[in-house]
């Protein structure tokens, strides 16, 4: 299993010998800001390719297929027309709050990006709580849309992010008590911790059933986190033309768009760090060879390619499924989801107890 | 047809009835009010379903000729009314509280013809703006571009519409009533908006997710089809019927070619006959896989309308080697139909009929089944099968309630009496039940192609008709099934080649109008639920 960490303490001792330590820190810092607003815009546009291609097979047609080879430049055209588009300034809303909410969307993603583990030794912020900062960051989002729906001054609008306000803080349970769930097993919240605890075995194999119907009760979750298809009641266009960001133009809409496509990516991430392992590649005890080989595959590419597998479970929901209405969507989190959710904690934790695990 | 004649005869001997194919009554206006309720309440009349109302001008008085259907006796009859008072404010007692469709359709006469209707509780406008002026269907109403320029302002907009009551001295006295409560939360859905299907507006009051009352507000892609027919000849005015209902394109032309050449005493060729038949029902299946379609999508299913949109597309092909036309066919004429079928007619239907089952087990297993669909769809929006025949509500629409109305078997034209097919009619009379009826009519419909696929007989396609066509005096009505529902038209000739009054009794008109009644006390995602479930479509309500 190649270490990537060779890399970055590279480029660490290279920088502290020729600048002293605080600007050494500094511009680790200004470059992996870089690298991550790289790496988001880059899989943002890879996703609105993806979701697209997938969309047109479901529903027998081609996609995108024209601009560039088997239109991959497609989304780069798309962004660079969101960059130019005018940014229509409103009467009679509140500007401050108007302007501020698509950044706070979009840094709340930003956030949760630093915590993904990308590759062995390859993740910004290492520390004990890694998961929990998780959850706190991805919940600054709601935030978002609740100041997006309230100052446009739009009746759509504000009934697009109350739903939405209902729905994000009810779903965070779901989240949050599967995450609390697969914890128990990990017996740690720091990140690295949680990958390294996988090393022998996927936790999805590992704590079979209760890590079974966690992962099943976090996809339908984290699915309503993002706003996605059967859950997007916030923007449901044949009820509330585009909910929330109805009045957003330009790069403003533009970053609900990317926030969208990259939350996306975060749940399914998150849960390829919590249910199969992050980047770690697929280890079976006792299988010393096959395990070797699996070690050949990049890390990179193990995180990568489970997170993109698992959203485009993800993406099926959406393109299948017809959309919940408020009240069935509220009682399926409260009166289904949680209690299912409670009793496969306990049901884990006796697990755990008695070493039933594998 | 001379039975209910006699029995209304019997009830009300001083009636002067006049023999048309509908018999029509002559009722002084002062009667007409208690004449309503004993039409509906006699038992052996049941006269429970109002048809429509045809407002009329006869230049030296007006008035209105009400189109009433038994659902007990599948009995149609008409009865004249002419108004009361001078032509500055002409009046007819309400019976909006008898039958409650007649509310709307009073609208649309005042509308028209500026008869007031004393007692209707909401007597606004119901297409034209509410400061337009003059009565466009009077016989003498100035057109003039400059009484009613073409505004660049916003459209103003009360919070009040009138009602009107006769005062001790017979006076007809104006009042005033408030649309929403003082502090309604309202909530502009339309006139652009994705699911209302056209530009239709509803103004909704909510209370949260709630809502509390609903206000319908058309006329948005009115054209005044009718009174532009007034001014053109027969054939001309064939070619409007596809824009109406464009889903319903062939079955409305072949409704007004019916009407004229029953008035003109035309016989038509059987292959004509069974032709125009294959047409419609063609169109059955692409309008209602269209309606599968549209309506998954507005509930969040996007990707069904590919599906659905299919078979549509097939169904649109075989139209446009025929027709050479893909929406406005303009392909049935007086006589007959305007060319021949394509030679590879039969055959493409053919492949059509062998791809339905499997298109329609795929909408089932992705759609029907699912557990979403179901919650969304079952128990919402329903609609007894009482208020159904009250607010006029046909179609698949009407028979999911378990109404059977459908005119292809209570008024047979056509060659529809020696076909086999069944009447889908369903109970629940919810969202759900009004799309399963829609399915299976597609199966039915396929069940008429069948039948006729084979024995499409020789023969001429179009019998030789005068060019300059002139109806001999007199009215004719007739109702007829579209996609959604009984599609009424009444033609009255003056004897010169340009009808002197036709009228358009749309099946969408009733249908966008008791989303009001069935939505209250929903959510709003069940407002796009049932508006979608009763598959109107906006340029059939506003002609």
């Amino acid at each position: 299993m190649q270490d990537l960490s060779f890399i970055t303490d590279w480029i660490n001792i290279s920088l502290r010998s020729i600048m002293p330590g605080w600007l050494a820190v500094t511009t680790e810092c200004v470059l992996i800001g870089i690298g991550l607003l790289l790496v988001y815009a880059l899989l943002a546009l890879f996703y609105i390719y993806y979701e697209r291609k997938v969309c047109a097979a479901f529903q027998c047609r081609l996609g995108p297929n024209r601009v560039g080879p088997m239109g991959l430049l497609q989304s780069f055209a798309d962004m660079f027309k969101m960059l130019i588009k005018e940014i229509i300034h409103l009467d009679h809303i509140d500007r401050f709050l108007f302007a501020l909410a698509p950044y706070l969307v979009i840094i709340a993603s930003m956030l949760a990006f630093a915590v993904l583990p990308w590759g062995n030794g390859l993740q910004v912020l290492n520390f004990n709580i890694g998961i929990f900062f998780l959850l706190a960051v991805s919940s600054i989002g709601v935030l978002g849309i609740l100041l997006a729906g309230w100052s446009s001054n739009n009746k759509f609008t504000l009934i697009g992010s109350l739903r939405s306000g209902a729905q994000m803080v009810s779903y965070e349970l779901s989240i949050g008590l599967s995450v609390i769930t697969m914890v128990c097993l990990a017996g740690t919240m720091s990140v690295e911790g949680i990958v390294a605890e996988q090393e022998n075995l996927w936790f999805i194999f590992k704590g079979h059933i209760p890590a079974i119907i966690a992962f099943i009760i976090y996809m339908i979750a984290g699915t309503a986190e993002t706003n996605r298809g059967p859950f997007d009641l916030p923007e449901a266009e044949s009820e509330l033309t585009a909910g929330y960001h109805t009045e957003y133009s330009g790069i403003h809409f533009g970053f609900f768009y990317l926030a969208e496509y990259l939350n996306l990516f975060i749940v399914s991430g998150v849960a390829s760090l919590l249910f199969f392992g992050g980047w770690m590649p697929l280890h079976i005890p006792g299988w010393e060879s096959f395990n070797h080989i699996m070690d050949y595959i990049p890390s990179v590419v193990w995180f990568c390619g489970k997170a993109i597998a698992l959203s485009f479970i993800i993406i099926w929901f959406k393109w299948t499924f017809p959309r919940l209405r408020i009240d069935q969507l509220l009682s399926l989190e409260w009166k289904y989801l949680l209690p299912i959710n409670l009793v496969n904690l306990v049901l884990m934790v006796l697990i755990i107890v008695f070493n039933w695990h594998f | 047809m001379s039975n209910i004649s006699d029995k209304i005869q019997k009830l009300f001997p001083d009636y002067a009835v006049e023999e048309a194919n509908v018999p029509i009554f002559t009722v002084p206006q002062e009667k007409w009010h208690d004449t309503a309720v004993a039409l509906r309440d006699t038992a052996d009349l049941a006269l429970d379903y109002l048809v429509t109302i045809v407002g009329m001008d006869w230049t030296e008085n007006l008035g209105a000729i009400y189109y009433l259907m038994s659902t007990k006796y599948d009995t149609i009859v008409g009865f004249k009314v002419l108004a009361a008072g001078d032509r500055q404010q002409p009046y007819i007692p309400s019976v909006a509280d008898v039958w409650h469709v007649a509310g709307l359709y009073e609208r649309e006469v005042y509308d028209f013809f500026g008869i007031i209707f004393i007692g209707n509780p909401d007597m606004r406008r119901l297409f034209l703006n509410i400061d337009w002026v003059g009565y466009p269907f009077r016989k003498d109403y100035d057109a003039d571009p400059a009484l009613n320029p073409v505004s660049i302002e916003s459209e103003r907009q009360s919070d009040f519409t009138d009602v009107y009551s006769l005062d001790e001295n017979g006076k007809v006295v104006k009042g005033e009533r408030r649309i929403f409560e003082k502090d309604d939360f309202v909530v502009n859905i339309g006139p652009q908006h994705p699911a209302t299907h056209g530009v239709l507006r509803f103004r909704t009051a909510v209370d949260g997710e709630t809502i509390k009352k609903i206000d319908v507000y058309m006329g948005y892609i009115h054209r005044g089809v009718e009174k532009l027919c007034e001014n053109l000849m027969y054939p001309q005015t064939l070619h409007f019927m596809d824009r109406l209902d464009y889903f319903s394109a062939h079955n409305y032309h072949h409704a007004l070619c019916m009407i004229i050449e029953k008035a003109a005493g035309i016989e038509i060729s059987r292959r004509a006959q069974v032709i125009r038949v294959m047409m419609d029902e063609l169109s059955r299946i692409a309008s209602h896989c269209l309606f599968i379609g549209t309506y998954c999508m507005d509930l969040g299913a996007t990707t069904m309308l590919f599906y659905t949109l299919r078979v549509r597309e097939q169904i649109l092909d075989i139209m446009e080697k025929t027709c050479g036309a893909r929406m406005t066919f303009n392909y049935d004429c007086i006589g007959g139909v305007m060319q021949d079928l394509a030679p590879d007619f039969v055959q493409d239907v053919k492949a059509l009929l062998a791809t339905l089952p499997a298109n329609l087990k795929e909408y089932n297993d992705v759609f029907t089944g699912n557990i979403i669909a179901k919650n969304r769809l079952e128990g919402v929006g329903v609609l007894s099968r009482e208020d159904a025949i009250a607010y006029g509500v046909t179609g698949p629409s009407g028979r999911a309630s378990g109404w059977a109305c459908d005119m292809r078997k209570l008024q047979p034209y056509s060659i529809y009496p020696e076909l086999d097919f069944e009447e889908v009619v369903a109970t629940e009379g919810d969202s759900m039940a009004r799309f399963k009826c829609r399915l299976h009519e597609i199966e039915q419909s396929a069940k008429i192609l069948e039948q006729l696929v084979d024995n499409i007989p020789e023969g001429e396609c179009c019998v030789k008709v005068p060019k300059m066509l002139k109806l001999p005096v007199g009215r004719w009505f007739q109702v007829t099934e579209g996609c959604r529902g009984a599609f009424g038209l009444y033609l009255e000739s003056d004897g010169s080649a340009k009808p002197y009054r036709l009228k358009i009794a749309p099946p969408c008109l009733p249908q966008a109008a008791v989303v009001d009644h069935i939505t209250r006390g929903q959510k709003i995602a069940d407002l796009i639920t049932i508006g979608g479930s009763m598959d109107y479509i906006v340029p059939d309500i506003d002609r």
